[in-house]
């Protein structure tokens, strides 16, 4: 499905990622851990092709198709598909308009899918204007589920989300992996699941999305490298009891010249 | 300010007769006038009135309850209406009012009965089609106590390199109660100059709301079109969506003037400059309290042209509730992403942040008339960016 060859990656001088290697197979769910400046939010950033992220080196193949330098609607209509942390307000396009436009032309029911986010009151709204943490959560999971990609990256999607939410959030972060966003009615759900299994990248800090979904791998990234590969559970236990700093000692490849503390 | 030489038109001499069906106006004629707002394939309004060059060339009313005459008409039947023509509007003000008051071609007076309610909008359309030409327009509405209309008036030029002038005076009387919503759309082209001078009265209760949409070329457009809100709990709401191409020159403001206790205005402008020159006025004063005003003036310069935002706010007593917000920008890069990560390229997630910033929408224009103004952004894009 996606796979990223010793990627390096700066924001204007700063190297940000130093030779990332990851391989992400069809359907499945990896999990990406770090602390705060690791480079997570980068490495996703520059899968969606952002402008400001330099590759300098190294290559990114999204089924079979080298993307490394593609503009960024063209991986969107490849099948990427992001929820953003932060995403801009753009005044005057009413979120009904938006998540049409995200169908491009695949004809989608606006209102039913707003209802398995409990957005229905927002589709007249301008997108993001004046939305709460969790109402963001919301609108970009349904952006997601009429863009229909194959593959979703999710930058922290528990972040200032209530617990209420959080549960809606995750069930259908989980429905939207799982593949099941517009099934035709009646449709028998075991067969065609494994099928339509969507991929995800999700960057978690709680690690409180892990309840709700089944994620298969799981990986820390740390001053710009990957290290420590494990079942994301264990992951996550591993830094509840030790934090970040364990992490240094057992770097896959530090870079040729690079300080190792 | 670019000059206008009013010795550069005639303004004489350039007549048409009566045309009874405007359906029969030539296509392209019909579709300049589609563009400023009138469909007159269509032609459902409540009363349909043309002004082509120098000569009211259709005048029809269909509702009962609206008087539609051309204003030289109704000056011979009601004795000049002395109440009216020329109240508001100081016809010594300059060199374009008083061309107008010499000698006035055409134009409308509008009228509706006390209480009545006019479903559908009156349709006016104001056309130069002679090259050289100058028009000279008086209208004059006039919203008696309780009812409601929509004007929906197009002003339009035969072609885009037609060159003529056009001077337009209107005075609005909004009685007690009464509802006036004034849809202006210009179509003009690089050769028009266009100076009109509009004054209203709002009385007690009574509510002025206006939209002016301009989309396409203008060789020099100047108005500062002024309600007053003379009566108690009166409203006053302009918006307005200007977009100026290079060789464009507008100077364009909307003033209120709240006399009256419990008054409210809102000012609200969008302008786009893809190479033009825009000035962007806006003035609210509050002469009476409680009243609450609000300006607000965004624009964005996208290529090249000048910007001028002039919000201007003026109080007299204490107690007044007047703010302004003015801002230049451009176009976010983080918005521009945004949308292409949904899969739209550029061009695409452009035009789609610029119909939202222009928000045309909000004039709850339907049709024929939404789908033209849409072209039309449509084309900024392509020209602009």
């Amino acid at each position: 499905m996606l796979k990223i060859e010793d990627l390096r990656v700066s924001i204007g001088d700063k190297e940000v990622l130093r030779g990332i290697n990851l391989h992400i197979r069809e359907g499945e769910t990896f999990i990406l851990f770090g602390p705060n400046g690791s480079g997570k939010t980068s490495l996703l950033m520059t899968l969606m092709g952002f402008s400001g992220y330099t590759v300098t080196g190294g290559s990114i193949i999204f089924r079979g198709q080298d993307i490394t330098h593609m503009p960024m609607y063209e991986r969107a209509r490849l099948g990427i598909g992001m929820s953003f942390q932060r995403p801009p307000t753009i005044h005057g396009l009413k979120t009904r308009d938006l998540v049409l436009r995200c169908a491009r032309g695949r004809e989608i029911d606006p209102e039913a899918m707003a209802a398995k986010v409990n957005f229905t009151d927002f589709l007249e709204r301008d997108i993001n204007a004046g939305f709460s943490g969790g109402e963001i959560k919301r609108s970009e999971l349904l952006q997601l589920m009429a863009q229909k990609p194959s593959f979703v990256l999710f930058d922290e999607p528990e972040s200032g989300v209530d617990l209420e939410n959080m549960q809606l959030i995750g069930k259908v972060v989980r429905r939207l992996l799982d593949g099941e966003v517009d099934m035709p009615p009646g449709a028998c759900a075991k067969p065609l699941k494994c099928k339509l299994r969507t991929s995800g990248l999700i960057i978690t800090h709680t690690g409180y999305i892990l309840d709700y979904i089944n994620a298969d791998r799981g990986q820390v990234l740390y001053q710009g490298h990957l290290c420590c590969e494990a079942r994301p559970r264990d992951i996550l236990e591993h830094i509840r009891s030790f934090g970040y700093q364990e992490c240094i000692k057992c770097l896959n490849e530090p870079a040729p010249g690079q300080i190792v503390l | 300010m670019k000059d206008v030489k009013l010795s550069d038109y005639t303004f004489s001499g350039v007549e048409h007769g009566e045309i009874a069906d405007l359906r029969t106006l030539d296509k392209s004629d019909k579709n300049r006038i589609l563009y400023a707002g009138v469909d007159l394939d269509q032609g459902d309004g409540s009363a349909l009135f043309m002004q082509m060059d120098q000569s009211t060339v259709h005048c029809e009313t269909r509702d009962p309850g609206l008087e539609l005459l051309d204003i030289n008409v109704a000056m011979k039947r009601y004795d000049g209406l002395p109440e009216f023509a020329w109240k508001l509007v100081d016809r010594d003000k300059d060199e374009f009012t008083r061309a107008v008051a010499d000698k006035t071609h055409g134009g409308y007076f509008i009228r509706t009965k006390p209480g009545a309610v006019i479903k559908k909008p009156v349709q006016s359309c104001l056309f130069l089609k002679a090259d050289k030409a100058g028009q000279n327009v008086h209208n004059i509405v006039v919203v008696e106590e309780g009812s409601e209309v929509h004007i929906m008036t197009g002003c339009s030029t035969a072609h885009g390199e037609t060159h003529a002038a056009h001077l337009g005076i209107t005075e609005y009387y909004v009685k007690k109660g009464g509802k006036l919503t004034f849809t202006m759309i210009h179509n003009w082209g690089e050769g028009a100059s266009v100076r009109p001078r509009s004054v209203g009265v709002v009385e007690e209760g009574g509510v002025f709301q206006n939209n002016y949409v301009l989309l396409s070329p203008v060789g020099t457009l100047q108005m500062y079109p002024t309600i007053n809100l003379n009566g108690r709990g009166s409203i006053a709401r302009f918006n307005s969506v200007i977009v100026t191409p290079p060789g464009s020159y507008v100077d364009c403001g909307n003033r209120v003037i709240m006399n009256a206790p419990e008054t409210r205005c809102e000012i609200i402008s969008r302008t786009i400059t893809t190479g033009g020159v825009n000035i962007a006025r806006g003035h609210i004063a509050g002469n009476a309290v409680p009243c609450r005003g609000h300006l607000e003036c965004k624009g964005l310069i996208l290529g090249g042209g000048q910007m001028l935002a002039v919000p201007e706010l003026d109080a007299t007593v204490e107690g007044v509730d007047l703010s302004h917000e003015a801002a230049v920008g451009k176009i976010a890069q983080e918005e521009i992403e945004y949308l292409m990560a949904r899969g739209m390229d550029e061009a695409e997630a452009t035009s789609t942040i610029v119909r939202g910033f222009l928000n045309v929408d909000i004039m709850g224009l339907e049709g024929p008339l939404a789908r033209a103004i849409q072209e039309q952004v449509a084309q900024i894009d392509k020209n602009g960016i």
